[in-house]
């Protein structure tokens, strides 16, 4: 499988702190890849970095054999990276169908086709019965998976999810693994997520990176990860992974 | 556009089509200060929509509006006044110019992220600076105005807009009619999402790949361009100009009362707005002129008071209610 994202020595700096530290991985095409760590460990800057909100202070970022660091986000968007917000953005007046017509809009120019596309994905994230509905008004749990939709609206190659499952009941995390796992399986998206809940990674990750102050301190199959002594002490602690 | 039709509940058309019947036949039932009332209402209710699409839809904050309409005015007014060419042909110019400014502060605005209050405070400044240079030009007329000849034998020239006030009012019903007829198609075309996203969220709309500048500047333009051609329409209806009105800030209050009053971001906000505000503005006038009060500022002392009142008891505007209250909420 060859790599359809590469981070190659990326860095961030904030003012004093080294908030992403020389950090490289790849994703490969097609597979789900979790990055996980403790709060504060550089996760969502990564992701800022990914979707271009802001540029790295040095390394390299190629999607799809193109170095797409320091391009705006629109522009990252438009080349095929959907990502969410760890803290929920949803357009609040809009109701939830509207909110998504914009993701479809993207690679659409009539909104009676962009409507239609925007229902497919609501059906596919159990949001369609609640499509009328203002996204201000949406419980927690929804507004994640109007995320998820928004996003996935976009026809994106690259899903970046940042920390979707957090908050929500276990009943309500298995459903978004199952159709995150569907997804990934008939669309062939592939999909690099943030994740505190490692139920939910170990159920969908076949590749697992751990950030530890804004550095890489393990990368490898669940399995691996999990077992690395170095990861234990400085993340997993006495949390129960099994 | 026929699903634009479409949209409205049954009841609701009925309501709009015997409206505008009745607008269509009043001018033969009423006087002529009724119909200069509601050729101003027509005025605001367009220079309103123009407002709302960048206020309302886009959520770009502008508080220099006069200065599109005070261009439009001039620019075809002088097109008139100096060369005889008549506004038909002047608004085009009028319109070019004053998409030429808003592109200026768009860009400025848009590109170096001048936002909210900041921008707003731009879209001053430029009418200021408008307002200071035309007073400063002679072959604009300076601070004494422009003055277009009211020639009794051309009355009837409804082409160069030289006639009465039915003219005036037609044309004011088809501009309010045109300019929310527009609004209503943009706001459900793709540009018009790509607005809304903006309004709501910009960073979260970029992520979606929004081109928020693109969709932004834009409006800037359609929204200076409608404008400028309401600033046509009043200059040739007024036949004078100044300086310290065409330009005042005032000038620009005005043009966004309708709409925050009506309802933002909706359609029939500003021509609520507009028949709202405009006659409770001109009762005013008439009460304070026949008590021979002349205190200056009681229009704007009132317009603030109108505005505190309705939008604490409405913060969404009138429109919104009213449409509940009419039974005219799409079913969901
Ligand atoms: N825009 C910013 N300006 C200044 N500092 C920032 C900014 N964004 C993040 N930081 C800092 O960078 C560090 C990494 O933050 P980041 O949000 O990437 O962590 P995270 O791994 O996503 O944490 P969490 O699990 O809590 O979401 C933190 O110390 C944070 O305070
Ligand atoms: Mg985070």
């Amino acid at each position: 499988m060859s790599a359809l994202l590469k981070v190659d020595g990326i860095s961030k700096r904030f003012r004093g702190l080294l908030a992403v530290d020389r950090l490289s991985f790849e994703v490969p095409q097609g597979g789900i890849f979790a990055v996980i760590g403790p709060n504060g460990a550089g996760k969502t800057t990564l992701f800022n970095m990914i979707a271009g909100v802001f540029a790295p202070d040095g390394g390299a970022i190629t999607f799809a054999g193109e170095r797409i660091d320091g391009l705006k986000p629109d522009k990252i968007c438009q080349r095929g990276i959907g990502r969410t917000y760890q803290i929920v953005r949803p357009f609040p007046a809009l109701s939830v169908e509207d909110n998504v017509i914009v993701g479809a809009l993207l690679h659409r120019h009539h909104v009676s086709d962009a409507r239609a596309h925007a229902q497919d994905v609501l059906r596919r994230l159990d949001l369609y019965d609640k499509r009328a509905q203002r996204a201000s008004s949406l419980t927690l749990p929804d507004r994640k998976r109007l995320e998820v939709a928004r996003a996935l609206a976009t026809d994106p190659k690259l899903l970046l999810l940042d920390e979707v499952m957090a908050g929500l009941r276990p009943t309500e995390m298995d459903r978004i693994v199952s159709i995150l796992q569907e997804l990934n399986r008939e669309t062939g998206l592939t999909i690099l997520l943030i994740e505190h809940v490692m139920r939910a990674v170990m159920a969908l990750a076949g590749q697992i990176l751990v950030l530890h102050h804004g550095a890489s301190i393990a990368q490898g199959s669940p399995q691996q990860v999990v077992r690395d002594p170095a990861v234990i002490h400085s993340y997993l602690g006495a949390e129960d992974v099994a | 556009m026929k699903d634009m039709w479409t949209a409205i509940p049954a009841r609701g058309r009925v309501i709009l089509l015997v409206l505008l019947a009745a607008l269509l036949v009043a001018p033969a039932a009423l006087d002529r200060y009724f119909m200069s009332v509601l050729i101003l209402i027509f005025y605001f209710a367009f220079v309103g929509q123009a407002w709302n699409i960048m206020m309302g839809y886009a959520g770009q904050l502008s508080l220099g509006h006069a200065l599109y309409a005070g261009l439009g005015g001039y620019v075809a007014a002088l097109l008139w006044f100096y060369f005889g060419i008549g506004p038909w042909i002047g608004v085009f110019a009028g319109v070019a110019v004053a998409a030429a400014f808003g592109a200026v502060i768009g860009w400025l605005g848009f590109r170096f992220g001048i936002e909210g209050v900041y921008f707003a405070l731009l879209t001053i400044a430029f009418a200021e600076f408008t307002r200071i240079a035309f007073d400063n030009m002679s072959f604009t007329g300076g601070p004494g105005g422009l003055f277009l000849l009211y020639e009794e034998q051309r009355t009837h020239e409804w082409w160069n807009l030289r006639g009465g006030p039915l003219l005036f009012y037609y044309l004011g019903l088809a501009l309010a009619a045109g300019g929310a007829l527009l609004t209503a198609w943009l706001a459900r075309s793709r540009l018009g999402y790509q607005w809304l996203a903006v309004r709501e969220d910009q960073e979260a709309a970029l992520s979606l790949g929004v081109g928020a500048f693109r969709a932004k500047m834009i409006a800037v333009l359609i929204s200076a361009s409608m404008t400028a051609i309401g600033g046509v329409f009043l200059a040739f209806y007024y036949n004078s100009l100044f300086p310290a009105q065409a330009f005042d800030i005032g000038r620009s209050i005005e043009i966004i009362l309708a709409p925050v009053i009506g309802g933002l971001g909706t359609i029939f906000g500003p021509i609520v707005g507009a028949f709202i505000l405009t006659p409770l503005g001109e009762a005013l006038i008439a009460l304070t002129a026949k008590f021979g009060v002349d205190l200056p500022g009681t229009k704007a002392v009132f317009y603030g008071l109108t505005l505190m009142i309705i939008i604490t008891l409405r913060p969404d505007g009138v429109w919104p209610w009213l449409k509940r209250l009419l039974g005219l909420e799409p079913k969901s």
